[in-house]
């Protein structure tokens, strides 16, 4: 039990957060609790604290919208929050569609679909910048919120808290397109958002601290990583990893045997360990 | 020609064809996605919550929190869902199931977080006022409505809750009968704020009235016509512009006009 907990803990914690948030925002459209109110796009904390998507505030503000007050002050909290925490946090903690892309990237390991595709991916990974940058000048064509219309993870979302229609069929070509397409596809490839959080990440505070002399090698770590580009420094340097890209979802941490990667805060942790003041160490 | 291939790529060459790639990439997505939008914003036969802004800013300007769906204490209001066809995540009505009950408070409004339901809009000197909400405008189909064949029915204006402003009775003689009275209900379009309720309580099959939003069911005369014995319509020739139109004149007579045939085949 003690080593289901260590090789898991933190996997547990994010789907106890990511089903329970999606319980309240449930709960606040039932049965009218005031925990949570509203959806991923923008909601009510308490009936009090706004918290709104910066990235489709981002579109509104290409479409031609004057954005309301309460609109920047939502924008303006979860800014800082996911600044502090770590922007692609909301991929893994809190996003609906990650249980679905877990669930794909889990069944395709088990069923040994990566040894067969492992060749060279037909996109790249910028390939969500592309993304999020045609959302923009398509908002600004159109005046709407380009991708607010198509997003899955909205609809996801929306479909929990307020009936689903149609949008299984999102649920399950994303589910499809993770399992048979592209491994790590829609949320490592695709998604305009994460690339928004990612670009967003890379001045947040809490990172994932490589220890190199810990390190043994097994690259564990690499193999369960849902972005393993960020883990370039492992066996190489003791740095912590700097990429936005990374989600801080923890699983090398767990999958780590020698205690060589661990959460910690940006800059404290390298005075502490080498006493260099520079975070980068480059 | 063998020199030219052990050469290696550059990465300038390699940097400027990737970036060939996602423009072309980008332009094909583009084209799919810009195409989608355009469909699904396209349709306007929407009712929309009281205080929202005209259907075009509405859609830009709605962040799809469904927030004011929550607020709605009668269930009114819904989210477009995928599947349905409509704007996905904009919240709407349908009176036919659930009108809009004209909660004097109006609180699915004040919790907009984008403004795309304006409180100024449905505000009078400083107080919420439902009653300047303009959701939409009932019309009324009088071929079906049983008033009109000289039936005696007044639920639309009984329902109405804006009664003898929004909803009136007009009384005219039934010619067929001789000695009965047709008693036929007309909307104003200065009162109606577009609820439905009078589409909810209609007797017929299909609601004989209904709800239509304002863009759709009101024409407009515009500034060519005025009432010149109202001193009120009067002003809005304040607005009018002046446009010169030219039309090409035919340059053959008028005798020609009718000898030439060649037109009517």
């Amino acid at each position: 039990m003690k080593t289901v907990w260590n090789n898991y803990r933190y996997l547990i914690m994010r789907r106890v957060v990511q089903v329970g948030l999606l319980f309240l925002y449930f709960g606040g459209n039932a049965w009218g609790w005031t925990i949570l109110r509203g959806n991923l796009s923008s909601s009510r904390i308490f009936d009090m604290v706004p918290m709104s998507d910066p990235y489709a505030a981002l579109q509104m503000l290409a479409a031609g919208v004057l954005l309301a007050s309460d609109l920047l002050i939502g924008v303006a909290v979860a800014t800082v929050f996911y600044l502090l925490i770590g922007g692609r946090v909301f991929c893994s903690w809190v996003c609906p569609v990650n249980m679905i892309t877990d669930a794909a990237a889990w069944l395709r390991e088990k069923l040994e679909i990566n040894r067969v595709q492992n060749g060279k991916v037909p996109i790249s990974r910028n390939m969500r910048y592309w993304v999020l940058g045609l959302s923009l000048v398509i908002s600004a064509a159109m005046g709407v919120a380009a991708f607010e219309f198509i997003s899955p993870i909205s609809m996801v979302h929306r479909g929990i808290v307020f009936g689903l229609g149609f949008g299984w069929a999102a649920m399950l070509v994303i589910f499809l397109f993770d399992l048979f397409v592209l491994k790590n596809g829609w949320c490592g490839h695709v998604c305009p958002l994460g690339g928004f959080y990612s670009l967003l990440g890379r001045f947040s505070l809490i990172r994932v601290h490589h220890d190199e002399e810990a390190c043994t090698l097994c690259m564990k770590c690499k193999v369960i990583c849902p972005e393993p580009q960020v883990l370039y420094m492992v066996g190489k340097e003791t740095i912590p990893v700097l990429s936005g890209e990374c989600t801080n979802c923890a699983r090398c941490i767990e999958v780590c045997d020698d205690d060589a990667l661990g959460f910690s805060i940006r800059k404290l942790v390298d005075n502490k360990t080498t006493g260099d003041k520079d975070e980068s160490n480059k | 020609m063998n020199d030219k291939k052990r050469e290696p790529i550059s990465d300038r060459r390699k940097f400027i064809l990737s970036m060939a790639r996602g423009a072309g990439l980008a332009a094909l997505g583009g084209l799919v996605w810009s195409a989608y939008v355009d469909e699904v914003t396209a349709s306007t036969l929407l009712l929309r919550p009281p205080g929202a802004l005209a259907e075009k800013d509405f859609l830009k300007t709605c962040i799809k929190c469904g927030l004011c769906v929550e607020a709605c204490p009668y269930d009114t209001l819904l989210l477009a869902k995928p599947g349905d066809n409509k704007p996905l995540g904009t919240p709407y009505f349908i009176p036919r199931d659930v009108p809009c009950y004209m909660c004097t408070d109006i609180p699915c409004v004040p919790v907009c977080p984008t403004g795309a339901l304006d409180e100024e809009s449905v505000t009078t000197n400083g107080v919420l006022d439902i009653n300047s909400a303009e959701m939409g405008l009932a019309v009324i189909d009088a071929e079906s409505c049983i008033a009109f064949w000289g039936i005696q029915c007044d639920a639309c204006y009984r329902a109405c809750p804006i009664l003898e402003e929004a909803i009136t009775i007009d009384y005219a003689q039934n010619l067929r009968t001789g000695k009965h009275a047709y008693m036929t209900p007309v909307v104003h379009s200065d009162a109606c704020t577009g609820c439905g309720m009078c589409e909810l309580a209609c007797v017929t099959e299909k609601a004989s009235i209904f709800v239509l939003p304002r863009e759709v069911s009101m024409g407009k005369a515009g500034s060519h016509y005025i009432k010149g014995w109202d001193k009120s319509d009067e002003k809005r020739l304040e607005d009018a512009e002046m446009k010169t139109t030219t039309t090409k004149l035919s340059e053959k007579s008028a005798m020609d006009s009718l000898n030439d045939s060649e037109d009517l085949y």
